[in-house]
């Protein structure tokens, strides 16, 4: 059965299983590798994307799920004034090591930075704690947030 | 020893291990290139019409920054602007590059003087082609931002122009041409961004997982539970029906190094469709002889073997017995680590296409493609050189993609459906059940002081995995421990337990697990002296000093130790008090492995058994130069946060029936963002010795360092690992 969705603004149709999971069909049917596999269970973070402003784990997350929404994934995240801004801190501070995990990082922060643009470190911690970095730059990722928060109030201000 | 004989002899000796007798001179045979069209200068460089330099980045880039590192070593010495360099990533092929391997921190040691030197020969050419043209002595030549000067008649030429003159001049000899003084460096110690951040933050294709050739079919596998254990027999009539399945490749053939890896795969037009195929699959596997194995049966056979002499010797000076029982005071203790698997956050992946005519072309996100060519040419029976291997950027390495086995049955599948790219990817449970896990191991020590304090005698029993009176793969340790060189009195022995798991090496491999139990030892060994950690090594270190070095590896220089273990104390405000506020402490550790010389001061909380880092301290020693400071930045503070995981997060990996029980994140824990210090603090000890790397080196300080102070903060001495106060 085709379902539609609108990935990154653009109108997309698929048809494949109802029930394969969003991660997989960005990657294998919508030519769409940046968000990432790591686990498939939910506990990692990579597969971050965002559906309706929100961050899901496109891994746990049916098409059937995804059918008539709107997903923002790390290709199209610079395209809105947040996500921009958080790639833009993500480069400057060079936030990556092998850089696996930083398609789901910056997808979380976005989601985080849009709901919440002035984030305690708690709630910074809590926004980022499903999102593993097994090379561990969570120092840096501390600070971009930082950075792009004040990026974005500056810009609001 | 020179900084010119430690990399120039290393590197050729790396090389001729590869099978390879190799001279740079070698990669200075110069490809003429056409009218308005790229001059190759050597292997690694290519000058563009329009003074663009293209430099190959020729080892694996793992997240440890060598991608941005090496070229800029070529581009510092070939004097170019770094914002007129483009990076490409070399494909494997050692006789054209030299060793391609990321392992052992050894980049930077095996490259610093030969890529420089390339870099340097490739600028000597360009300048030979100006003086020609301009009838001047190259010595009255400058160079800078890719272009050659003319100070006296202030005329100027591009790299560009000059180079299809450049490439027709004869070589220079790599070991005579002349070298920027450090002091004239303009790229080599200035913070450089990685290469790729700009593509990782827009979500491009890099990883090895991203790789699409045309055509390309998924697979996954259906491993034995239990390592070692042998394909049986399987019915796949139901696995060929589910949607997407087009074929079902059993993989029997050949020894994957250290473990027999039978596997059952099911390749089709979706990973998530043949991934759920595999439901379908009934096999049974013959795991006799490997399903007695646990790790409760582990710790059993080690509380036994602990009682009984060593089965073998590491290291005997004089009769440590016999000055223990003159000693003053005796210290003992038994330490204990678990197994443990790297767990990548990029699964074990490759991609695999066999050419009509026998050839195949693999893409892999390999730490080690020469050794993946060896090992696939012998189990598919193929001539190594009818492989090409493209490197991808890796989701992190940590020493598990040294290992070829998901090389070896991507190619076993590929080499079933000739013609068509296969991707065998595997799931987060395939990846930790197959790992080449770090060893356990056990240790009983036992040390003797005099009584002015001064540590005089040392035992050690260690019991590891191994057979025969050989340790496995990353099982073994160092017979030249510190302090074993310089305690008059000194007897470490091995004994073997043995295990159907593979083993392998985990980033800074047995040191992770030495430095626990050796820095935690002592600072037990410091406080029956009646003094801390610092002041013990100080003492024990004694005059700076060579100490002799394992075969193939560097000496201990105990004046070095000492140089990062008083920076660290003076960086961190060490006392050798007490912590005196409740709930807190303080710890030290120092280790020295990957020829860098590390050491750690740790603040932690402890709350209702609740451990939180506050802040860590590090004072390197890595020779004369850091490279690229941002990326060491970089890698310190992974190695830390790596070192606390391992301390403290990180679960051991549970065997049952033969069996590794792990599943996924949930029993395998990494550590997150909320577990993460408040703060790395890192400062430089410069030394006038060679440059080396830093992948690993910065890791195993801070696992004692963590133990030490839980001691301090609560009293309780944790010898075995996880460290946990529950
Ligand atoms: S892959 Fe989805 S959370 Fe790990
Ligand atoms: S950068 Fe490697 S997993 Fe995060």
């Amino acid at each position: 059965m085709a379902i539609s969705l609108t990935v990154n603004r653009k109108a997309r149709t698929v048809d494949v299983e109802a029930d394969k999971p969003l991660l997989w069909v960005l990657r294998e049917d919508l030519g769409m590798p940046g968000t990432k596999f790591g686990c498939g269970a939910g506990l990692c973070g990579a597969c971050t994307v965002i559906l309706n402003g929100e961050a899901v784990r496109s891994c746990q997350t049916p098409l059937s799920d995804a059918a008539g929404k709107d997903i923002v994934t790390i290709e199209g995240v610079a395209a809105s004034p947040v996500g921009a801004k958080v790639v833009e801190a993500w480069t400057a501070l060079d936030v990556p090591q092998c850089g696996y995990c930083q398609a789901g990082q910056i997808m979380s922060a976005t989601a985080l930075l849009t709901a919440t643009p002035k984030p305690s470190a708690e709630e910074v911690s809590a926004g980022m704690a499903g999102n593993i970095c097994r090379c561990a730059t969570y120092l840096r990722i501390q600070k971009a947030i930082a950075q792009a928060s004040t990026a974005i109030s500056g810009a609001a201000a | 020893m020179t900084a010119a004989t430690v990399s120039r002899r290393s590197f050729l000796a790396a090389s001729l291990a590869g099978g390879v007798a190799l001279t740079f001179e070698a990669r200075l045979a110069f490809a003429a290139p056409g009218k308005a069209e790229p001059a190759m200068l050597g292997a690694f460089i290519t000058i563009a019409p329009d003074n663009t330099v293209t430099i190959l980045a020729k080892n694996p880039e793992i997240g440890q920054g060598v991608k941005t590192m090496l070229p800029m070593l070529i581009a510092e010495e070939l004097d170019v602007a770094w914002s007129q360099v483009k990076i490409r990533q070399a494909d494997d092929n050692a006789d054209k590059y030299g060793p391609q391997f990321a392992g052992g921190s050894m980049t930077t040691p095996l490259n610093w003087l030969p890529a420089r030197q390339a870099g340097a020969g490739a600028r000597a050419m360009l300048v030979a082609a100006a003086a020609q043209q301009w009838g001047v002595p190259a010595a009255s030549l400058t160079t800078g931002e890719g272009a050659v000067r003319h100070a006296a008649s202030g005329r100027s030429i591009t790299y560009a122009a000059l180079a299809p003159v450049a490439v027709k001049m004869a070589a220079p000899d790599l070991d005579k041409v002349a070298l920027k003084s450090p002091k004239d460096f303009k790229i080599v110690g200035k913070a450089m961004k990685g290469v790729d951040t700009p593509a990782i933050v827009r979500g491009e294709p890099l990883f090895g997982i991203d790789a699409h050739p045309q055509g390309m079919l998924y697979a996954a596998m259906v491993k034995c539970p239990v390592i070692s254990g042998t394909l049986k027999s399987f019915d796949d009539a139901a696995v060929r029906r589910e949607k997407g399945v087009l074929a079902v490749v059993p993989i029997t053939d050949g020894e994957i190094p250290a473990g027999k890896h039978n596997a059952v795969a099911i390749v089709g037009d979706s990973w998530w469709r043949v991934h759920k195929a595999r439901e379908k699959l009934a096999v049974q596997w013959d795991t006799s002889g490997f399903d007695g194995f646990s790790t409760d049966g582990y710790a059993a056979e080690a509380k036994a073997l602990l009682e009984k002499s060593p089965a073998a010797d590491l290291f005997r000076a004089g009769n440590a017995d016999a000055a223990l029982a003159k000693a003053a005071k005796v210290v003992t203790a038994d330490y204990a680590y678990p197994f443990l698997a790297h767990a990548t956050l990029e699964p074990q992946n490759c991609t695999a296409l066999w050419h009509a005519d026998g050839k195949l072309e693999i893409w892999a996100p390999t730490q080690d493609p020469a050794t993946a060519r060896g090992d696939i040419a012998k189990v598919l029976g193929i001539e190594p050189g009818s492989m090409t291997i493209h490197m991808t950027r890796i989701g992190g390495g940590f020493g598990r993609r040294l290992m070829s086995d998901f090389m070896i049955l991507t190619a076993c599948i590929a080499k079933a459906l000739p013609g068509r790219p296969v991707k065998l990817l595997y799931d987060r449970t395939d990846d930790l059940r197959n790992d080449y896990f770090r060893p356990a191991g056990w240790h009983r020590m036992t040390a003797g002081v005099d009584a002015s304090g001064a540590l005089v005698a040392l035992k050690d029993h260690f019991i590891t995995f191994g057979a025969s009176g050989k340790p496995m793969r990353a099982a073994e340790m160092r017979a030249t421990e510190f302090p074993a060189p310089v305690l008059p009195d000194v007897q470490m022995g091995m004994s073997f337990i043995k295990t159907n798991l593979t083993t392998g090496w985990l980033r800074a491999p047995t040191s992770n697990a030495v430095a626990f139990v050796f820095q935690g030892f002592l600072d037990e060994v410091a406080e029956a002296a009646g003094t801390d950690l610092p002041s013990l090594m100080v003492k024990t270190l004694g005059a700076p000093k060579q100490l002799p070095p394992e075969p193939d590896d560097t000496p201990f220089d105990t004046g070095r130790a000492r140089g990062v273990i008083e920076a660290a104390c003076k960086f961190a405000g060490w006392t050798g008090k007490r912590s005196a506020v409740p709930g807190k402490g303080r710890g030290f550790g120092f280790y020295f492995s990957h020829r860098g010389y590390f050491a750690e001061v740790v603040d932690l909380s402890v709350s209702d058994g609740a451990i939180t880092i506050d802040k860590v301290w590090v004072a390197g020693d890595i020779g004369s130069q850091v490279i690229n400071p941002l990326n060491a930045e970089h890698q310190m503070q992974g190695a830390v946060i790596d070192g606390i995981a391992q301390a403290m997060v990180w679960q051991p990996i549970e065997q049952k029936a033969g069996a590794v029980t792990q599943e996924n994140f949930g029993d395998f824990p990494l550590i997150r963002i909320n577990q993460t210090p408040g703060e790395v603090a890192i400062t430089w000890v410069v030394t006038d010795n060679p440059p080396t790397g830093l992948g690993e080196p910065t890791l195993p300080p801070v696992i004692p360092a963590i133990a030490n102070a839980i001691k301090d903060a609560t009293g309780k001495r944790l010898r075995s690992l996880p460290l946990s106060l529950a």
